[in-house]
């Protein structure tokens, strides 16, 4: 059983909690993730580890209400608990001094792309981040990436702030303005595979955190298994980050909508019992 | 070691051998376990096999002949004293029947329910050695005892030996670390467990489904150790949460690595990443783990309507008569050998037969199919022959060219074998791995591996094996670190 000390609320579906994991928050490494089960009959969500207070004991997850699980926890509050916290899980992300290097968050993307960003001012390069969604009250995180962003491009689709237009768009304005040494993209498959679509014709060397279904986040399942190369990862604990330019980005897509239907009558049923 | 002949030769024994002639004990009938109904089982959960009753079970004990060399007890892997715990079952001292059997075995009524019997000690038995008739029914046997004592409310917590205060620790919580825990905890340690899921048990609780061991079984055994002072700790993996250096520094003094061999394989062919595609692994740990076949629960799982499992084992047999119990109209068994190849208990092949589950055996998929939203649809499938005994000395199968044929499926459940799983080995440096299989070396004597206060056993270092041999690794590496803790001393 895990407390939650703190909530917060990024947008009405962004909602940001600090749970006490004292050997967690410990271990962790900047691209980890845990794995939660909010009460004896939930399902295990994998989540990324944004922050972690070693002092405290405590880390920091970030989620976005989408289905059912998603929502329940967004519905706890301070002084709760979560029924099971496990990790820290998956390799951490490789930090090393690459020179510029480009960081795009897309939505929530943003919360695991913060430990990152910070990880890599600190080994001394250059960071440009990109912060990307659908509109203003979806971009999360922004003064956080600011601490450690030399500078920080925000893109909403409808223009609602900062610049309009898709993360590519701002991509492709840095890179044809200086030279990109290596970039990092976290957010939703279909961001993904475009940012690294980008940057492939760019030639830039380019790792994604992946994101896909998992059930026990050790290696056990192959619930997460993808494409990577032409080889068969799992991406719990081969990954999450790859190469993004070897990820197979369409059997992922088509493997994360295996339960679509399933996650879409849960979903009324949910909502239907609160009505 | 136990003085068989010694033994035999105490006047109860005598007395209960004389009782019946030996002529009428081999003209007994083998018993037949009652069952669920097989059409009734295949729409409910619960356990197939309900249990001899006393009268079943004295009577089955009646055709055991307390053998003057009781060769049964040879193909036991831990050595229960047979004809001494069947005698007590014929002289309805029910309870001191439980009581022999666990002077060598931590859970009977696992291991009643789960061993493969006929490979084992029936294979071993007079009957089945020298009269040619079915052996014994000794798993039955050993099952009533358990069953007996543990509903009788007389379960005996073993009595332990004071607090010597020094801190082990067991990692994964399977048999094999329930074993060790429970001996451990006997000669005086302070165990504790660590369990990287949210549930005690392994395989037990993930793998097998509650119709072939009732999870109530295990937790009881999960109780009688907390209660003999074991402590558990889930959600926590050492090498991640945790490592191994950070428990010596909080004062750990020994290690048992019973971690198990958790790492689906698949067979890499071409299709095999479609959705409704599964390792057993995975089928089984949503179904069993996380109730997804239960509307309460939220994890959800692909029911299929023509549900292929590929693989000859017990984890093959479990996939696929879950799927029929997931409403599954067509379940087919596809294994590329023939069934005398097959590594499943005889038991379990039968009741799967039984229930209407297919047995295409000599063929082998070679390519899946799936729909424009990624979804199988149909699997390609390989006849197959056999040729000459491989290095396992099954004979190998061999493809018969041009013989491939389509299968509809919509859920493929891959049933093919698992290895260890790395994250605690890869998290030790120094530790002895075997470079192929990746399993912990260990000192056969005392499932020692070359650091010295480490130990391992079970799947972890056997590869894919058995429940009653991770046990008997826990007993014997338990021994191993008594002595090991008390020449530290
Ligand atoms: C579906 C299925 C059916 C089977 N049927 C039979 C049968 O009928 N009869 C039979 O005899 N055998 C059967 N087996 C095999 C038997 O279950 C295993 O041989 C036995 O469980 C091995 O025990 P173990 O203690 O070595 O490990 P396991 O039972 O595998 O337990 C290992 C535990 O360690 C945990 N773990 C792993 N890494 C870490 C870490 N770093 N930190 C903390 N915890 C960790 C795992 O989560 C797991 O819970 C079956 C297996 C399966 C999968
Ligand atoms: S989530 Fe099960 S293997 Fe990755």
């Amino acid at each position: 059983m895990n407390k939650i000390v703190k909530k917060r609320f990024f947008s009405e579906n962004v909602v940001q909690f600090v749970v006490e994991a004292p050997e967690i928050a410990r271990t962790r490494k900047a691209g980890n993730f845990v794995i939660i089960r909010l009460d004896e009959k939930g399902e295990r969500v994998p989540l990324t580890i944004s922050e972690a207070d070693t002092e405290k004991g405590t880390i920091t997850i970030v989620v976005q209400r989408i289905g059912v699980s998603t929502y329940k926890l967004a519905a706890l509050n301070e002084g709760d608990y979560i029924h099971d916290v496990v990790g820290p899980l998956g390799h951490p992300t490789h930090i090393f001094k690459a020179g510029t290097v480009l960081a795009c968050g897309g939505g929530v993307g943003v919360a695991p792309l913060l430990p990152i960003v910070q990880a890599f001012k600190e080994a001394g390069n250059r960071v440009v981040s990109i912060l990307a969604a659908r509109n203003k009250d979806l971009i999360i995180l922004e003064d956080e990436i600011r601490k450690y962003s030399d500078e920080v491009i925000i893109m909403t689709d409808d223009g609602s702030y900062g610049k309009k237009g898709v993360v590519t768009v701002g991509m492709e304005d840095v890179i044809a303005r200086e030279k990109v040494d290596f970039c990092v993209a976290i957010g939703p498959a279909i961001m993904m595979k475009f940012c690294s679509l980008t940057t492939q014709k760019h030639e830039i060397p380019t790792v994604v955190s992946l994101n896909t279904i998992m059930v026990d986040g050790t290696g056990m399942c192959g619930a997460c298994r993808v494409k990577v190369d032409g080889k068969t990862r799992f991406v719990c604990v081969d990954g999450p980050e790859f190469d993004a330019h070897k990820v197979d980005f369409n059997e992922m897509l088509m493997r994360m909508g295996a339960y679509k239907e399933q996650e879409k009558e849960a979903f009324e049923a949910y909502k239907n019992a609160l009505a | 070691m136990t003085d068989y002949k010694a033994e035999r030769a105490e006047a109860w024994r005598e007395e209960l051998r004389k009782s019946i002639p030996a002529k009428d004990r081999t003209n007994l009938e083998r018993v037949e376990m009652p069952m669920q109904d097989a059409v009734e089982r295949r729409s409910n959960n619960l356990e197939v096999n309900l249990g001899l009753t006393e009268e079943m079970a004295v009577k089955e004990s009646h055709r055991c002949l307390d053998c003057a060399n009781p060769t049964c007890v040879t193909g036991c892997p831990v050595n229960v004293n047979i004809p001494k715990f069947i005698k007590k079952i014929e002289a309805k001292d029910f309870l001191g029947a439980a009581a022999v059997i666990k002077e060598t075995s931590t859970l009977p009524a696992v291991c009643g329910r789960v061993c493969p019997q006929e490979k084992q000690c029936e294979s071993k038995c007079f009957y089945t050695q020298k009269l040619k008739k079915p052996a014994v029914a000794i798993g039955y046997l050993e099952r009533f005892a358990a069953d007996y004592e543990r509903e009788s409310g007389k379960m005996s917590i073993p009595e332990c030996e004071k607090p010597n205060g020094i801190k082990v620790a067991a990692i994964g919580s399977g048999p094999a670390s329930l074993a060790w825990a429970a001996d451990m905890a006997r000669k005086g340690y302070d165990v504790t467990v660590f369990e990287a899921l949210h549930e005690i048990g392994g395989v037990l609780k993930y793998g097998i489904p509650e119709f072939r061991l009732p999870k109530k079984i295990v937790d009881v055994e999960i109780e009688n150790l907390a209660k003999m002072g074991v402590k558990f700790l889930t959600n926590t993996i050492i090498g991640r949460t945790i490592t191994l250096e950070t428990l010596r520094e909080r004062g750990f003094k020994a290690f048992f690595i019973a971690a198990g061999a958790g790492l689906p394989r698949f067979m890499n062919i071409p299709g095999e990443n479609a959705n409704g595609i599964f390792s057993s692994n995975e089928y089984l740990t949503r179904v069993n783990l996380m109730h997804a076949a239960d509307p309460e629960y939220d994890t959800p799982v692909i029911k299929g309507k023509n549900v292929m499992v590929v693989g000859g084992g017990n984890t093959a047999m479990d996939s696929v008569r879950t799927a029929k119990r997931l409403g599954a109209e067509r379940a087919m068994i596809v294994y590329r050998r023939s069934e005398d190849e097959m590594p499943a208990r005889l038991e379990e092949v039968h009741h799967a037969k039984e229930e209407g589950v297919e047995f295409l055996t000599l063929n082998n998929p070679v390519e899946y199919l799936a729909n424009d939203k990624g979804q199988v649809q149909q699997a390609k499938i390989q006849k197959m022959e056999l040729g000459e005994p491989d290095a396992s000395g099954r004979r190998s199968p061999i493809p018969v060219e041009g013989s491939e044929y389509l299968v509809d499926t919509d859920v493929v459940v891959v049933a093919v074998g698992v290895s260890p799983n790395p994250i605690i080995t890869s998290a030790i440096e120094g530790l002895d791995v075997d470079p192929k299989r990746r399993t912990i070396i260990v000192n056969p004597e005392n499932n020692q591996s070359n650091i010295s206060d480490i130990f391992a056993g079970g799947d972890i270092v056997r590869g894919g094996a058995t429940v009653i041999l991770a046990m008997g690794d826990g007993r014997k590496a338990a021994e191993g670190a008594d002595e090991y803790l008390k020449s530290l001393k």
